[in-house]
């Protein structure tokens, strides 16, 4: 009791004040308050178990054999008495500051501090390899957005539309940021509202539980991970942010060329908040319906980096957004031959570079399952390279750089959710059958049934993920999942496939109904296309009013 | 005086350009241009989606000369752009009216 009642005075102290007037009517500073109480906690337990013992200094330092619970019962009702004094401050102060973001997250933090508190003071020293690889990957995943993806899909369009499409993954860059840090990282890692394992709560909302707090001695940082290769829990938010960052922007290649900016930022803030986060909710979190943490779950998915989440997710939302939003003017009358692969080039090349942040980023430890998914990783993503050209160079004579930059993207895109659970070797596997899903989706299914799906962002992600998500069942190994109850159908589990089937297919049923509702709201909120003077001009100087290429 | 209109390849730019000057030409004018001939275009294709490409990029150059200077300079240019395949350009000749020198106000002949 005295001891929780001391981490409760320890953590108000943070308020400085309220503390002060009451320490200094008792006589005390507020260092001799914390001094008092530390020692009544070390001497607290022995008291207990030997009554004999003086459980307390006085004032002035002598020992005074005094009954140990009468003290003790002293103690705490004097350490009571400033609690209730706080309290009734607090009290006030909340009042005053009820708006203010700040004290919210301060005091809110309380009761994460009370909770963690006695786990805090003991804690162990972090790993600085984790820490220091999963910091880097952050850094390569927000890569991958700009300049990596901005670059890719700039490069594909027409040069009157390149800073639209620069400018939507800039902006998400930091308007999906704002969004994560404030409820989006909450409603995924955060408990579970309702229990069903559907979307979590706000208890994380404003960063708070994530950020570092001052407990009155020391700094308190909130934890990740498993014990041995804990990370400060603010890394795992930075690091998930920036999925949520890229998630969005690669829906951006399906409306290119023609969806209003102001649009674009509505439907991306709603669709993170209602169907992005779901959805990681549902494979990522410990209660998760369908994720691998959570021991209850009848259909355990693997999604290692976000092959149901961030890929199946993006890629049919980008398929109804394609069909939702039309053609581009004169698409199949005019021709619309990508306006610099130079820039799409580089951009693949940063896409595959940040990608071993993205996937073996998520193992958020540098482990040999993090080694693991690096090599998977690059193995797939050469697979894919050299099946998506050689299929070309069969079927016309020609490599093209564009085939072997989109074979890498989908080789990259099918190892994303295998790369936790599968071996090299699979990801070649992985690579190979990416590539020729894709390539026939891009090319062939594309252009029989006629939509305009200008980057080929649901032809790429949302085939080669959910490719992905189904192959993770048949290869996945106990070699790497070192657990012997995770494994796929090649080793046995015919359960691992269906349990991956069901993930994708409810993450696909989201995505899919969500972004049909969420299109409409906006279209009627602020209408989806630019007019059509606008889009012949070029989303640039309609949008922007700048131009990508200015040459004297 | 006469217009001497060349539509040559890229590379060759630089080696007609030093036969024009070792022709007596002094000055030239260079525009990047798009057309066809018999050349005609080529076909691209982007995951899958064919274009035909009919307008291929050449270089043009303009150099005015005196009559008598007309025939040497064609057959340099001639002598340099050819490879002997389809592509190789054309040069287009037509009488000039007048030429004037801004900065003096010269006309004719000593103003090229």
């Amino acid at each position: 009791m005295a001891i929780r009642l001391w981490y409760r005075v320890e953590k108000l102290s943070m308020l400085k004040n309220p503390l002060c007037d009451v320490a200094d009517r008792q006589g005390y500073t507020v260092r001799s308050v914390r001094r008092k109480a530390c020692r009544h906690k070390r001497r607290h337990a022995t008291c207990l178990r030997n009554s004999r013992l003086p459980c307390h200094r006085n004032k002035e330092g002598d020992e005074k054999p005094e009954s140990p619970g009468s003290v003790c019962q002293q103690t705490v009702s004097s350490i009571s008495l400033v609690l209730k004094e706080i309290r009734v401050k607090l009290w006030c102060r909340s009042a005053l500051a009820a708006a203010s973001l700040s004290y919210f997250c301060s005091s809110s933090a309380l009761a994460e501090e009370a909770a963690v508190g006695s786990a805090a003071v003991a804690a162990a020293p972090f790993n600085g390899a984790d820490i220091a690889w999963s910091l880097t990957a952050s850094a390569l995943v927000l890569m991958m957005t700009a300049p990596g993806l901005s670059l890719f899909y700039g490069g594909l369009v027409r040069k009157k539309n390149i800073l639209g499409v620069m400018m939507q993954c800039v902006f998400l860059m930091g308007i999906m940021s704002l969004v994560w840090a404030l409820w989006g990282y909450s409603l995924v890692f955060s408990g579970d509202a309702g229990g069903y394992g559907l979307i979590g709560d706000f208890g994380y909302a404003g960063m708070q539980g994530v950020a570092p707090t001052w407990n009155g001695t020391v700094s308190v940082v909130p934890r990740f991970g498993p014990v041995g290769n804990e990370i400060p829990r603010s890394i795992h938010m930075v690091f998930q942010m920036m999925f949520f960052i890229i998630t969005p922007a690669l829906i951006c290649g399906a409306f290119a060329e023609r969806m209003k900016f102001t649009s674009m930022v509505l439907f991306s803030v709603l669709w993170g908040t209602l169907i992005y986060c779901p959805v990681a909710h549902w494979v990522w979190a410990d209660a998760g319906w369908c994720s691998e943490f959570n021991p209850k779950a009848t259909y355990r998915a693997f999604d290692f980096a976000g092959g149901t989440v961030v890929h199946i997710t993006s890629g049919f939302s980008a398929l109804v957004c394609a069909i939702l939003l039309g053609k581009r003017l004169g698409f199949g009358q005019e021709p619309m031959p990508p306006h610099n692969l130079t820039y799409t080039c580089i951009g693949a090349a940063l896409l595959w570079v940040g990608w071993f942040g993205f996937n073996a980023g998520s193992a958020m430890s540098s482990t040999a399952l993090t080694a693991n998914a690096f090599v998977a990783t690059h193995m797939s993503a050469a697979a894919g390279t050299v099946t998506w050209a050689g299929i070309e160079w069969l079927k016309r004579g020609k490599a093209s750089i564009l085939g072997a930059c989109s074979g890498a993207v989908a080789g990259l895109v099918g190892i994303t959710p295998a790369s936790g659970s599968c071996t090299p070797l699979a990801g070649i596997a992985i690579g190979f059958l990416a590539g020729i899903l894709c390539f026939y989706f891009c090319t062939t299914v594309k252009n029989k049934f006629g939509y305009d799906d200008s980057l080929d962002a649901f032809g790429v992600h949302g085939v080669g993920g959910t490719v992905g998500a189904l192959l993770t069942g048949v290869f996945a190994s106990k070699a790497v999942t070192n657990d012997a109850a995770k494994f796929g159908l090649l080793e046995g589990n015919a359960h691992q496939l269906v349990a991956q089937a069901v993930g994708a297919v409810a993450a696909i049923g989201l995505a899919v109904i969500g972004t049909t509702i969420l299109l409409k709201i906006v279209d009627a909120i602020v209408g989806l296309r630019v007019n059509q003077a606008g889009e012949l001009q070029g989303l640039d100087i309609d949008q922007h009013g700048e131009e990508g290429y200015i040459f004297h | 005086m006469k217009k001497i209109e060349a539509v040559v390849r890229h590379f060759k730019l630089e080696e007609v350009k030093e036969a024009l000057i070792e022709a007596g030409v002094q000055g030239m004018t260079v525009t990047e241009v798009r057309g066809f001939g018999r050349q005609k275009g080529h076909k691209e294709q982007y995951r899958g989606a064919e274009y035909s490409v009919d307008f291929l990029p050449k270089v043009k150059l303009e150099v005015i000369v005196a009559e008598d200077q007309a025939k040497p300079v064609i057959e340099a240019i001639v002598r340099t752009a050819r490879t002997g395949q389809i592509g190789d350009g054309k040069i287009f000749v037509t009488d000039l009216a007048e030429t004037v020198r801004i900065r003096t106000g010269e006309s004719g002949t000593e103003a090229i």
